[in-house]
């Protein structure tokens, strides 16, 4: 069978493997990490392939004329596929943690919607077409849809109305709508290097065409339509963790770089301007988002908001449409996917270990969890963007290839939003380790399970490693931009 | 003299047409359902007239083949054959809507269409009521 | 053998019918009547395959030639709906009449009037005659009111009696637009008509008779301002009857709009000259907003399909009013598309009626895991009526925004897609209650047996499988809709 075929299918498999094992909770946890293991395994060993500038592909079976179930894996798919499929794992181990610690009913059903939430990452990450695409996306959307409400409470479905319904309407009121579009003018939806829409319209209608997809992609959470990520906040942290890091709203801000990359292509947005737009909506969605997440009091709330600038940042870089801003685009999945899975599988561990929540509540607590609040500073550099860790370099990239594109402004909305980050994070630190501790409180060591301190130590870790890795990455995208 | 002869020419349409509106006058305002039945009938019998009626070939015989005579101009049969097809259907929709009307009056004791509609009202309000009191008391043990 | 298919396929079910009442042996008549649907669907299937070989396929009665003898002609629109019709047939006759009025040892009663509803239907279908068109259509409306007010409530009845009287007015007016047709003409061959209207076609005759034509084909169909007889007769019905009715009544109804524009009277004339589509278009949308709008508002599982059902009849009628053969093959796709999901859903409804005992929403609290199998096979026919891609929902949706871009209809295009996202505030009222509140105290946990799960199943899979395979629903609608509007045949 084809590795790539393989790689989508493997956690598909994995699913129906948790289903059937569901009543034994230890052979059932074993069923999820071994499939994430071997799907990482899969998807890493393409990766050489693709380094070597092969483009492996599988063709499923044509669904219409000028329309088939296609993967090809280029870069950036690639990139996407290894943070999805490496994150799972840690992500699945610390689930383990957090939904034992904690009680969770129905653990069979989060597992298994997990597992087709992940093989619906990587059906997005190696799509062919604007239609494998789409079709993977909307389940992404149906198979997150019972892990936001997975507690069943009146706010929970509430919570889920709200995420369905933002993510569905907009991806059929304007992204399939944009889909059919283009078939429409082109006559098929391969992505191709260097866009397929060159030549095929201009003016207001690339603009308006740019502006469905742009808000079509609702995943990418960019301004207005970004009140599902807050809301899905109700949901157990791992799942948030899938939402913020691993796959939704990466998968979100992906499509963006995929299709202005691969559809519009960049040299013909950066021609004709169409995307001027976009980049002063996407700036004004990291400021606002950052100072909204500077008022939240609730842990949770503030790292959502955080999100939602940060994924801004990538859409700001694709829009900006310079060979190096795309690169920071790309690699800002990776660098803000390890960076903010690290911060909320410690917001997770937080809960589990002293039941806090609010900011206000965690005073002293650095002192009697030192590894998460250590894991937790980390993680709050590479979001920052300061060196030794990750982020600093997607920033960089992302600040030349503004001042490439000769829009300085989008230099100092950069720096503007760095320093919010460093208001709105910093302080969690400082709290936890300088507050003295509420009176009653003190005493030794209290952290949490190590299932759950054992992966967020390794993704603190892995975002001052990227730091190091950071050519191989840059190496691996240089083709997206044609270098 | 148009209106004349649109009145006089085609009298038979007019007839067809009055005899319609009847049928179809009664079907929508009568509440019983047996004279909605009956006003279905005659709304039936003018669409026979009709057909009839336009199988008349002017100055033609009826038409049963005369041997050796030539010329001669006889009335379209296919029409009347058609409506034999349509009378068996509406005799068949008449028995079957009687039929209806009499299981009608077993389930509801009448047959006048408001009764029988504010009995159906009554129902709905109660399994509306019913399905509002079961959903607040889920409210409340939630 | 197979030349003498086109009668078969009509005469089979409907010599069966009166077979069954003089057997009376309830294995044997459910048995004789499995076979002939699924002989039908077989012959079908061969007619369908013909069709595509040689265009038309002709079949004279009695070897009269056209127009003095009736003849069957099979093209590959009405090959389509008559595979559309026998599949739906075969798939839900197995579960018979159980949740009905039926006395026991009287079953034969309602395989009679099935086998008459559907050899109608495939009658309508399937005939070159316009008369034997109406003829068909009242043996099969006739079938339809008795197996109507076969549901258990006493207002199955009423509902079938209202379907009665409006029924009729309908097949009478096409009868009336039909007998004026043959006044102009003196023929009444589908072929022949539209040959001889060439000459006649703007006189006023003709013009009255397709209105009269349309109004009674519409109320067939339940085009919007003609709809009232459907949400009762659909949610009182035993739920075979409404998961056939459904799928193959208004589809059959939908065929002879597009028989009577296409074939008889030409797309030109309906739409340039007497601008059909002025009518059309504002009607089907208001049935899609409307249709979906009311199924938000529904308390009951059922009557929630069937005013789905009357928006889903919008698009099909939308696409018709586009006037282009894109536009008719997303009707024609939709047809088939929309039995499997509705067929699946009132499917669905008879496995909750069978269980719970009632359709109403409120008691399909926790249905997710009182019976899981059923609750997930509506959650999946559910995607499918939102337009997930993947399910043949999806590949409807595209060829209908397909077509209406082609036309560059924007603000069409933009309403199609809200009125879908409609679609996804009704179906997940119901996956709500289902999974995310618990069921009522004292609730068994009791799957539906096998015997209903099966079609049902077959149904939802078939949804799916069309939703990647399109080259035999797609390809074959667009096909037709080519054969349609190319005026071959």
């Amino acid at each position: 069978m084809n590795e790539v075929l393989l790689s989508v299918m493997l956690p598909l498999c994995g699913a129906v493997l948790v289903a059937v094992t569901g009543r034994n909770a230890n052979l059932r946890d074993a069923m999820t990490v071994v499939t994430s293991l071997v799907t990482f395994a899969v998807v890493a060993s393409i990766a050489p392939q693709v380094m070597d500038g092969a483009r492996p592909s599988a063709e499923v079976l044509q669904v219409l004329p000028g329309v088939s179930l296609a993967f090809r894996i280029e870069p950036l798919g690639m990139l996407f596929g290894l943070v999805a499929s490496s994150l799972w794992i840690v992500t699945s181990i610390y689930a383990f943690g957090y939904m034992r610690g904690h009680h969770e009913a129905n653990q069979t059903r989060f597992f298994v919607c997990f597992a087709i939430a992940i093989s619906a990452a990587l059906g997005i990450a190696f799509s062919a077409n604007l239609f494998t695409l789409f079709l993977f996306y909307e389940a992404m959307t149906f198979s997150t849809y019972p892990l936001v409400t997975h507690h069943g409470t009146p706010e929970a479905k509430r919570a889920g109305r709200v995420y369905l319904g933002i993510l569905v309407t907009t991806s059929v009121a304007f992204l399939l709508f944009a889909v059919l579009w283009t078939y429409s003018l082109v006559g098929h939806l391969e992505f191709r290097s260097g866009g397929i829409l060159s030549g095929h319209i201009e003016g207001t209608a690339l603009a308006i065409l740019l502006g469905l997809f742009a808000f079509g992609l609702g995943k990418a959470a960019l301004m207005p339509f970004h009140r599902w990520l807050p809301a899905a906040m109700v949901a157990p942290t791992p799942v948030s963790a899938l939402l913020h890091a691993v796959a939704v709203v990466k998968a979100g801000v992906f499509s963006m770089v995929k299709i202005l990359v691969y559809v519009f292509g960049i040299d013909f947005l950066h021609d004709s301007g169409a995307s001027v737009w976009l980049m002063y909506l996407a700036a004004a969605s990291i400021l606002i988002a950052s100072v909204r997440a500077i008022a939240m009091e609730n842990l949770k709330a503030r790292l959502a908001y955080s999100t939602i600038s940060q994924l801004s940042y990538i859409t700001l870089g694709a829009a900006l449409a310079t060979s190096s801003a795309v690169l920071g685009a790309g690699m800002h999945i990776a660098m803000h996917a390890v960076g903010k899975i690290t911060l909320f599988f410690c917001a997770g561990a937080i809960y589990v270990a002293a039941h806090k929540s609010e900011i206000s509540q965690l005073d002293g607590l650095g002192r009697r969890m030192p590894i998460t609040f250590a894991a937790f500073f980390l993680g709050s550099l590479s979001i920052i963007g300061v060196p030794p860790t990750g982020g600093a370099w997607s920033k960089w990239y992302l600040a030349l290839g503004a001042a490439e594109g000769h829009q300085l402004v989008f230099v100092f909305v950069l720096m503007l939003s760095s320093l919010l980050s460093i208001a709105y994070l910093m302080p969690i630190v400082v709290r936890g380790f300088f507050r003295p501790s509420p009176e009653g409180e003190e005493g030794g060591m209290q952290e949490a399970s190590l299932a759950m301190v054992v992966p967020l130590s390794i993704t603190a870790v892995g975002s001052v490693a990227l730091f190091l890795f950071a050519p191989q990455l840059r190496e691996l995208l240089l083709p997206v931009v044609g270098g | 003299m148009t209106f004349l002869s649109n009145v006089a020419g085609l009298w038979n349409y007019w007839a067809v047409i009055t005899l319609m509106m009847i049928g179809l006058y009664i079907m929508i305002s009568r509440g019983n359902l047996v004279k909605k039945l009956m006003g279905m009938n005659i709304f039936q019998v003018s669409v026979i007239m009709l057909y009839v009626s336009m199988g008349k070939v002017a100055g033609g015989t009826p038409p049963i083949l005369i041997e050796g005579a030539e010329d001669v101009a006889y009335s379209n049969p296919l029409p009347h054959v058609l409506m034999l097809t349509a009378i068996v259907v509406g005799v068949a929709t008449t028995a079957v809507g009687l039929a209806l009307v009499v299981r009608v009056k077993e389930a509801y004791g009448t047959v006048e269409e408001d009764e029988v509609v504010a009995i159906d009202q009554a129902t709905d309000r109660e399994e509306a009521a019913a399905a509002r009191a079961a959903e607040a008391a889920h409210g409340e043990g939630a | 053998m197979s030349e003498h298919f086109p009668a078969l396929q009509v005469l089979l079910p409907v010599l069966t019918a009166p077979l069954c009442l003089l057997l009376r042996h309830p294995t044997l008549v459910r048995v004789l009547s499995l076979a002939v649907t699924v002989g039908c669907l077989g012959i079908s299937l061969a007619l369908m395959e013909q069709a595509r070989e040689v265009g038309t396929v002709v079949y004279e009665f009695g070897n009269w030639p056209r127009p003095l003898g009736i003849e069957y002609a099979v093209d590959t629109t009405n090959a389509f709906v008559l595979v559309i019709v026998s599949m739906i047939a075969a798939v839900v006759l197995p579960i018979g009449c159980r949740n009905s009025q039926v006395p026991e040892g009287r079953e034969y009663l309602f395989y009679s009037a099935f086998l008459l509803c559907f050899g109608g239907l495939l009658g309508v279908a399937i005939t070159g005659d316009v008369f034997n068109i109406f003829v068909f259509l009242e043996i099969s409306s006739l079938a339809t009111y008795i197996l109507i007010a076969m549901g258990r409530d006493r207002r199955a009845i009423m509902a079938a009696y209202s379907y009665l009287i409006v029924g009729t007015i309908g097949a009478t007016f096409l009868l009336i637009g039909i007998g004026l047709l043959y006044q102009m003409t003196g023929t009444l061959n589908i072929a022949d008509l539209a040959v001889r209207l060439e000459d006649v076609k703007e006189t006023r005759t003709v013009i009255v008779a397709f209105a009269f034509a349309m109004v009674g084909i519409s109320i067939k169909l339940a085009v919007l301002p003609l709809h009232h007889w459907l949400p009762n007769a659909y949610t009182h019905a035993p739920p075979v009857v409404s998961a056939f009715l459904s799928a193959t009544a208004t589809k059959v109804a939908y065929y002879l709009m597009l028989r009577f524009i296409y074939t008889i009277l030409g797309a030109g004339f309906v739409f340039d000259v007497l601008q059909f589509d002025v009518i059309l278009t504002p009607l089907s949308l208001a049935a899609m907003f409307i249709g979906s709008l009311a199924a938000i508002y529904q308390t009951d599982f059922k009557r929630l399909l069937a005013y789905s059902s009357i928006a889903q009849i919008g698009y099909m009628t939308l696409g018709l009013s586009l006037n282009s053969e894109l536009g008719a093959a997303a009707g024609i796709v939709h047809l088939f598309n929309h039995a499997l999901m509705k067929g699946g859903l009132f499917l669905v409804a008879g496995c909750v009626l069978l269980r719970v005992g009632s359709t109403a929403i409120v008691d399909m609290r926790g249905l997710g895991s009182r019976m899981p199998l059923t609750a997930s096979a509506l959650v999946i026919a559910g995607l499918g009526m939102i337009g997930v891609p993947g399910t043949v929902g999806f590949v409807s949706k595209w060829a209908l925004v397909s077509a209406a871009l082609d036309q560059q209809a924007w603000q069409i295009t933009v309403l199609i897609l809200l009125s879908s996202l409609l679609a996804l505030v009704y179906v997940w009222r119901l996956i709500e209650v289902m999974y995310l509140t618990e069921a009522p105290e004292g609730a068994e946990r009791r799957e539906a047996p096998p015997l209903y799960l099966i079609p049902t199943w077959i149904l939802v899979l078939a949804s799916v499988y069309f939703g990647f395979n399109t080259e035999s629903t797609l390809g074959v609608a667009r096909a037709a809709a080519h054969q349609l509007l190319g005026g071959a045949g």
